[in-house]
Formats: C-alpha cells, structure tokens, sequence
C-alpha cells in the first residue's frame, strides 16, 4: 500500500467539477483507492462517497491505494487536489 | 369521501381518477425470500441500464436544446448511476439483508440525500436534488412504472391525482381529456395553480395523503370553488354537481362569448386587457382567453432551479416564441426580478437579514452587468420578431433607470457591430412597486415609456406588512386608501406625461377592483389569463363616469373595509355573476 497526504488548493474545494475530475481520474486505475478526511476513509471511485466529505479549500487529506498501479494512482490524485485551477 | 385542499383553480371537474403515486416513497424494508435474491438483484441492474439509456437521450437533447451548461447537469446523473456506493449499497442490501430492489434503491438513495443535504454550501444540497431525480427515474423503471405512461393513457373524463404535479408533467397531458387536478402539494401560487388556472382546468391543491384513498378509475368530483374534493360520490353529491357544472358551464359560455370582446365601457372607455405568463407555453392562453398583449412576462423560470445562467440563445428563443405566438400584440418583458424570497442558485448569493429590502429586482441586476447585458441582448434580438417592450422591476431611483438603459444601450452597439437586427425603438418602461417610485413618478416619467403598478409589493411596502406572516397579514390591503391614493397619483402623473400606466398586481384580476382602478386613471390591466372574461364582463357593465365617481368616493374613505362596502353598494356583492356560484 502507497499513501500520501495533500492539500486542498482549488478555492472550491472537492466540490463541483473538481469532484468529478477526481473521481474520473480515480477511476483510470487498477489499484483499490481510498480517499480520508477527518478520520472518515471514502472510496475513491464513488462521486457520492467523495462528496459527502465536504471537503474544501485547505482541507488536509489522505489519498491511499493499493495494487498494481497505486504508487501513480496516488502521486496523480495528490497532483490534481494540489492543482489550484483544478476543473475551472 | 370529501377532501379539503387548497383552491388551485376554480371550475367544477367531474370524472375518472388517475392516481400518479408518490414515487419517492417505496415500501421501507420490503422484504423478498432467498430464491427472489439473484431476480432482483438482476432487476436492478437492468432498470440500472435503462435509466442510463434514459439519462443519454435527455441529455443530448438537453444539450441541442440549452447548450452545454444544462447538459452538464445530466453528467451529474450519469456517474451516479455509475457511483460504486450506489451500485455496491443496493446489492448488499438485496443479498444479504433480503431487500426488494425498489426499497434497496430507495434506501441508499436517501441515505446519501440525507447525508448531502446536511453540508453546508448550497452545492451540495443541489447535489442531494441530483440525486432525488435520478433516484426517482431508477425507482420507477424498476417499478416499471412512469408518469409519462399512464399520462398517455388516459380517460374520456380524466382527474389527474398525483402528489406533485410539475409544469412538464401538465405539458404532457392531452388537455381536452383532463376535467380537473388533484394534488397533495402545492398551494395557490404554485407552479400547478397558475398553469391551472390558465388553462382553465379545476384544481384543488395541498390535500393530504390524497393518492393512498383514490384508485384508479373512481369516480371523482373536483370543486375548485369550495377547494373540495369528493370520491365515490353519492348519487345525490352527483347530481348537485352534474347541476352547478352544467350552471358554470353557461356561464363560462357567457364569458367566453365576452372574451372575444374589447373591455369598453357603457358609456365607450376602452381599456387594454392583457394577460401575466411566466412560461413561454402560456403564451396560447392569453389568445384563448381575450387577453390583448401579455402585460407582464416573468422572466425567472429561465433561471430558477438552475445551475448555471441562461444564455442568450435560450433566453432568445423563449421571447422570441412568445412575440411569434402574440404577432403585432404588445409583450412586456420583465427583466430579471429575484432576490427577496427567490434565490438564484446560479450566483450563490449570501443569505440576507431582511431580503425584501435587499439586494432583488434590478439592483441585482445592476450588480451583476454581465448577466443583466445577456438577457437585454436577448430582449432586443426577440424584438425583431413581434412588439417587444422592456420592463425594469423594483425601481426606486431615477438614476436606476439611467444605469440599465446605458448597458441597454451598450447591448443595443453590440447588436449593431454584430449586424444582428433588433427594434431600435423599443419601448422602456418601469415596474412602480415601491412607494418611493409611486411618490416620485413624476420625476421618473420623462425617463420612460410606461408604468406597471406592481400593486402585491407596492401594497406590502406601503403597509410595511409581510403578508406571509399571519400575525400581521390583515393588514395587506390593497384597497387601503393609501395604496389607493399611489395609484391615483401615478396615473395622474402618466396622463400629464402622455404615457401609459397599468397594474399587474392580483388586484387587477378582481373584477371589482378591476372597475375601481379603471376609475382611478389606470389604462392597462394584466392578470392571470383564465381572469380575463370575468374582468372584461365587469368593465363592460358599467360607465366610465360611475367608476371615475365610485373611485372618487373611494379615495375619500379611511379604511380598506369602507372601500370594499363601497366597492359591493355599487357593484353588487360578486361584481359578476361568476363570482357569485361561490
């Protein structure tokens, strides 16, 4: 398992596009991939699960994955929440 | 059986039930036995694969139709139908807690629902409608059931029993089968009621648990004077209705025969009649019942519930059509009025404190130049079409009128650099709905076209009454010698000027007060559309010298109660015979 921790930069938040962009992107991926806020730990692959975190701008998360792929699994979802523009 | 609800349009409907349930609500915890497990798990994936099929189709019309913004909503739906939660949570629910697949559906659906609509930011909570409507699309097509189909099915005879109509679902239905609505929500300014009431179909709103006491095919009455509803009745019920449909039949006769005539005098006054819309669908209406222009044309449904501004194309088409539908017949296009109690999802606005002295009507319009320029650009381009007139809502200040008709202006050398036609002299006028326009009119008038006495908001602004608000809604009065006296002086004042003033208030639907605005000076009247031969009837049984009189005497009285005795010594207690069946 390969996990790493990343701040929220779109001034939205994970909300909206940037939700669905992440979702999308997650779900390019072989490996199992979880996302965690606040000590609650959400499927990655599921808009509904991802959206009810809540999350917004500045929000310190936790992308987790685990398979074949999760080592770029979780350096491209790290990438995209750290995007400012992300889904604009 | 009788039911009482809400008058949601008058008219006696007599016929068979069609009962549309509520289909949010499926049986909790139905439960299935173990060899009906792999069926329904298989039931759920296949409804799963139709309402996609479904959601595709809506949305590449929705994208040919509105354009990418309101297609994008339909991707929403689309991943989640697809969502892993959604898919894996009804599964586990069928195979290992023995759930039929409409309750298993129905349940992950409002756990998420709820769990959205606890979020703080409005996104969210839109998300949480999302999902309601693609939840009620997968539980109906595991149900097999749809709105639409038993819609096409209809009766000879037909009262429509649901609980929640939507404005798409009464586009469906075949208009000439269909006697009377019956609904467990809304009330009497619903979009249910207003379409009702336009189209002349009886209604009878807000009864409670009406869909779980009617079956198919019973024999239902719709009073939509009394706001009753009676199922099964008695054979004495039936012929007393059978008599008062047949006497609301002739009179209806009656006043369709006067529809087709102008609104004059005994004495050779004329006064326009024109008709309120707020959807583009309305506008054959206004024709069907004499209206003589449309006097006020909402513009808010192409913004409400959405979430992303209307552009300019499908702002266009929708005035556009209207002005085709009424020709050479004028069409007042009220920009943008929200604020107050309607929020605009699109802008995510922050909450306010006192939201009728907010930030609504045109000073959010000015606020946003953007969006305002878009819907003016939209207006001019219609104008070429038909007889377009603008209309500014919530002016207080001249120097409002000045900044709108600058980005009018600005709209209208867009147009012209772009080589797209438009009425170069279109029409500008102004909504009077607050007392500082009413007092100051004769400042604003060599600014405009027009007035329209917005005679609901002018009332609470000059009554300092919110009429929602029953500890103090007896003091919305509309024929308060105050209210009267503003009315006087803007018609005063418009007549000095050489333009017109009109009401688009609910007072102008009354035919009493109709008359009594006649006789303060008011040359347009425009109404809900299904209030127009009522209203001409009234105009046309009286002198223009007796109405200028009564409004004399009316402006001298004290209280809102004299006016109304008054009101009823002159006319008599209904002010037409129509009114008199209640």
């Amino acid at each position: 398992m390969y996990s790493r921790d990343a701040v929220v930069m779109n001034e939205h938040g994970l909300h909206a596009r940037p939700a669905a962009i992440f979702v999308r992107t997650a779900n390019t991926f072989q490996s199992r991939i979880t996302l965690t806020r606040g000590g609650k730990t959400v499927n990655a692959r599921s808009i509904l699960e991802v959206l009810s975190l809540g999350i917004s701008a500045g929000a310190v998360v936790s992308i987790a994955a685990e398979g074949a792929d999760e080592k770029a699994a979780v350096d491209t979802l790290v990438r995209l929440v750290e995007q400012e523009n992300l889904g604009q | 059986m009788i039911f009482t609800g809400v008058c949601g349009a008058k008219g006696i409907g007599i016929g068979k039930a069609i009962v549309l349930g509520r289909e949010e609500i499926v049986p909790e915890n139905q439960s299935i036995v173990s060899e009906q497990v792999e069926e329904e798990v298989a039931r759920f994936k296949a409804a799963l694969e139709v309402t996609r099929h479904q959601v595709l189709g809506i949305r590449s019309r929705a994208l040919s139709e509105s354009g990418e913004n309101e297609a994008r909503i339909f991707d929403a739906h689309l991943m989640i139908l697809e969502d892993p939660a959604l898919v894996g949570g009804v599964v586990a629910l069928i195979r290992e807690h023995r759930f039929s697949a409409a309750s298993a559906t129905g349940h992950v659906i409002r756990q998420y629902e709820a769990m959205l609509a606890e979020l703080e930011e409005s996104y969210f909570r839109e998300r949480a409608a999302d999902l309601r409507d693609v939840g009620n699309r997968l539980v109906r097509n595991i149900l097999g059931v749809t709105a639409a189909k038993i819609l096409d099915s209809l009766y000879e005879d037909a009262i429509v029993v649901a609980h929640e109509l939507n404005p798409s679902d009464i586009a469906m239905m075949d208009k000439a089968r269909v006697r009377g609505l019956v609904t467990e929500t809304g009330g009497e300014t619903s979009h249910v009621a207003i379409i009702a009431r336009a189209m002349g179909i009886a209604a009878v709103l807000g009864v409670d648990g009406i869909t779980g006491r009617v079956h198919d095919g019973d024999q239902v009455i719709v009073d939509g004077f009394k706001g009753e509803v009676i199922v099964r009745p008695t054979q004495g019920q039936r012929n007393e209705y059978l008599r008062l449909h047949q006497i609301s039949e002739a009179l209806n006769g009656e006043l369709r025969r006067v529809a087709g005539l102008p609104a004059e005098t005994t004495d050779g006054y004329r006064i326009e009649i024109a008709a309120n819309i707020a959807y583009p669908g309305e506008a054959d209406t206004v024709l069907a019942n004499g209206g003589e222009g449309v006097g006020l044309f909402r513009t808010e449904f192409l913004y409400l519930d959405k979430n992303a501004l209307p552009s300019e194309d499908v702002q266009f088409e929708a005035y556009r059509k209207v002005a085709l539908t009424l020709g050479t017949r004028p069409v007042i296009i009220r920009t943008l009025d929200v604020g107050g109690d309607k929020r605009l999802a699109a802008l995510s606005l922050p909450g306010e404190e006192n939201p009728f002295l907010g930030y609504r009507g045109i000073r959010l319009c000015l606020g946003h130049a953007g969006m305002f320029k878009t819907q003016l650009r939209a207006i001019l381009r219609a104008s070429a079409f038909g007889n377009i007139l603008i209309m500014y809502p919530m002016i207080t200040d001249i120097s409002e009128v000045y900044q709108a008709n600058r980005l009018l202006d600005e709209a209208k050398r867009e147009l012209d650099r772009e080589g797209i036609p438009f009425n170069d002299g279109i029409k500008v006028g102004i909504m009077v709905e607050v007392p500082s326009a009413a007092v100051t009119a004769d400042l604003l008038a060599p600014a405009v076209d027009f007035f329209s006495i917005g005679t609901n908001d002018l009332c609470q602004y000059t009554m300092a009454v919110d009429r929602g608000n029953s500890a103090v809604s007896h003091l919305y009065q509309p024929f308060h010698p105050s209210l009267l006296r503003l009315i006087k002086h803007v018609a005063d004042v418009s007549r000095a000027h050489g333009i017109f003033t009109g009401v688009c208030g609910e007072m102008a639907s009354d035919p009493r007060a109709a008359v009594l605005l006649v006789g303060l000076g008011v040359h347009e009247l425009s109404m809900n559309a299904a209030s127009i031969p009522a209203v001409k009837n009234a105009i046309r049984n009286i002198s223009y010298e007796l109405a200028k009189k009564m409004a004399e005497r009316a402006l001298s009285l004290a209280t809102a109660a004299e006016v109304r005795r008054l009101l009823e010594e002159v006319m008599g207690e209904g002010g037409t015979c129509i009114q008199g069946m209640r």
